[in-house]
């Protein structure tokens, strides 16, 4: 007598057997599906808006180095504002690793005005800063407009604006500082390893001593030193610039504060990633919820595939690869959406649009994942139908 | 030659008293061609259910081809089906939307078949019951003949030992009726075993055996 064995259903059929049943309602698929695709979509946009900002500022930082230190003076003991030694830039500038240094004072008791026709009160928020030549190369900065100051243009009254500066002033030949006009040469881009420049209204070192008044002390000293030594230059450049009271001086490194804030926004992204993991579990009902029915509205079905000679198995991997293609279909849907987000949102923002592969591997690990739950107990019910039970109810 | 399908005492209760099939015995050798006729009510349809595997009888044996389906588990069960018996249903139990080939290349899935070779299969059976030209058509471009002879057709390919059919006309009319039970009389000389369940006796009295039945019982 010949053994009895059910033959077993090749995946070809597998994914027609499960595709069918899509099919033959296609509207209530879509919907279904709809509900995945927006977790996913939700969820591989957050990422790739959070990975493309990362990637934006890995790029910016490539480009402008993380070797910067900025100097600048603290408190004193008292509460008071400390200042710096006359001898920190030189100083600064004998250690041994340090590349570049350079300086900036700031002008106190002066406003800028676009003109002499501004109420005197009205003053902007604008800072006059002293600053040496070699300033641009030293903090990355480069120019929008114009030219930077030059050995002559330092001596003359003649300003460069930062790019904060530029747009509060607007498009100005000239600007009013304290009863004295000044020829505006240049714009500056945006720094944003020293953004005190961008609200600042930058003018020669001796000019600004010649026409107002400044005192000639160090503010803020910009540092560049070789990379693998910038702990240990960051360690002794307090003591290097004011020996007899180095806790008077405040050392950071600016690409720091830029790091933070990325950090900062890794915290945002987990919460929007908790969101969108909320929407894919409601995604998840619904396709949980489409299955039942079509449990409940297939029993002739099933009870025909059963007198066919299907297995209690067979019919419940097909409701599982039912399932399973539903919420891949949603998962594909949701993993094109969120890219497609993400593209538009990185081509605003002018930033590379970067989609990491472990998301989309995840998106779509975490639809199968669903779907395998969601299918697993219409199937279960579907196969522990008694077959005669199933077919007395068409 | 053993006989195809053997009942030795089979009853089949349901909780609450009800006893659909009190102690029956029935032999049906290969090749034969009968009628199990009864009203409504007389445990016909369970009997059915019980030969094709579909219901396992409360006590008594069931032989089908030899298999003592006791003994058999529910997987060992669909194999039998799969390869042994063909189901013909009074309401059809055609899927909406495909098309005749589909829905009898869809019989013979659970057989191990490839897909080319069910859909060969499946337009030899329709050429077999007269539908050769009814290849692309969708049940609703069907008459209710028509429709059947899908069914049957779907029944037979796997070319089954046994055929059983429950009320094969109870829904089409006369002439309709009478070509369905021509085409299984057909199928029948070519070799199959037929087995018809009705409650006409019109119908039960042009097959050479009937089997009647009244209150679970043979009588």
């Amino acid at each position: 007598m010949a053994l009895l064995r059910p033959a077993r259903l090749r995946p070809s059929d597998l994914l027609r057997l499960g595709g069918y049943g899509l099919r033959s309602r296609p509207l209530r698929a879509v919907l279904s599906a709809l509900g995945i695709a927006i977790g996913i979509a939700a969820m591989v946009a957050v990422v790739g808006i959070s990975s493309s900002s990362q990637a934006d500022l890995d790029r910016k930082l490539a480009a402008l180095g993380t070797n910067m230190l900025r100097v600048s003076p603290g408190h004193t003991m008292m509460g008071d504002d400390a200042t710096l030694p006359d001898d920190a830039l030189s100083m600064i500038k004998r250690v041994g690793p340090v590349i570049a240094a350079t300086a900036t004072g700031s002008v106190t008791d002066t406003s800028v005005y676009r003109s002499d026709r501004i109420p005197e009160q009205e003053t902007g928020g604008l800072s006059v800063l002293a600053a040496q030549l070699d300033l641009l190369d030293t903090v990355g900065a480069t120019m929008a407009d114009g030219t930077w100051l030059n050995a002559a243009t330092a001596e003359y009254p003649a300003v460069v604006l930062g790019s904060g500066a530029a747009r509060r002033l607007g498009d100005v030949p000239t600007v009013y500082i304290d009863g004295r006009w000044y020829s505006v040469i240049g714009v500056l881009d945006s720094v944003p390893l020293a953004p005190e420049l961008d609200t600042a209204v930058l003018i020669g070192w001796d000019a600004a001593r010649s026409y107002l008044g400044f005192d000639g002390h160090f503010t803020t000293v910009y540092t560049r030193a070789v990379e693998s030594q910038i702990e240990a230059v960051k360690a002794v450049l307090g003591r290097t610039a004011n020996p007899q009271s180095p806790e008077e001086v405040d050392v950071s490194r600016p690409s720091d504060v830029l790091i933070a804030k990325r950090t900062a926004n890794a915290s945002f992204t987990a919460l929007l990633l908790g969101l969108g993991g909320v929407a894919l579990l409601v995604g998840g009902i619904g396709v949980a919820n489409t299955m039942v029915i079509s449990v409940l509205e297939r029993r002739s079905e099933i009870g025909l595939r059963r007198s066919l000679g299907a297995t209690r198995g067979q019919i419940r991997t097909q409701f599982v690869s039912e399932a399973l293609l539903l919420s891949l279909l949603g998962g594909a849907g949701g993993v094109l959406g969120g890219f497609a987000v993400t593209a538009v949102y990185a081509g605003t923002q002018d930033w590379p649009a970067v989609v990491p592969p472990w998301a989309i591997a995840g998106g779509l690990g975490a639809t199968l994942a669903i779907g395998a739950v969601a299918g697993l107990y219409p199937a279960i019910r579907a196969a522990r139908l008694a077959p005669t039970e199933a077919l007395a109810a068409a | 030659m053993s006989p195809v399908i053997e009942l030795a005492e089979v009853t089949k209760s349901y909780p609450g008293g009800v006893h659909a099939l009190r102690s029956v015995d029935l032999s049906v050798e290969p090749g034969e061609l009968i009628a199990i006729v009864g009203p409504s009510g007389s445990g016909k349809s369970t009997m059915l259910n019980v030969i094709g595997t579909l219901d396992r009888p409360t006590t008594g044996t069931v032989r089908i081809d030899g298999h003592d389906v006791a003994r058999l588990s529910d997987r060992q069960l669909s194999a039998l089906r799969a390869s042994r018996i063909g189901f013909v249903f009074q309401s059809f139990h055609l899927a909406p939307g495909r098309d005749a080939v589909a829905n009898v290349a869809d019989g013979l899935l659970y057989a191990g078949l490839p897909k080319r070779e069910r859909e060969r299969r499946a337009r030899a059976a329709l050429v077999r019951v007269g539908l050769g030209d009814r290849l692309g058509h969708r049940p609703h471009q069907l008459s209710g003949g028509e429709r059947q002879r899908v069914a049957v057709a779907r029944a037979v390919a796997g070319d089954p030992t046994v055929l059983l059919a429950d009320e094969p006309t109870g829904n089409l009319d006369t002439a309709s009726g009478q070509g369905v039970m021509d085409l299984l009389r057909e199928l029948n000389a070519a070799g199959t075993t037929v087995l018809v369940i009705t409650h006409d006796h019109d119908i039960a009295g042009t097959l050479p055996r009937q089997v009647p039945m009244r209150d679970g019982q043979v009588v």
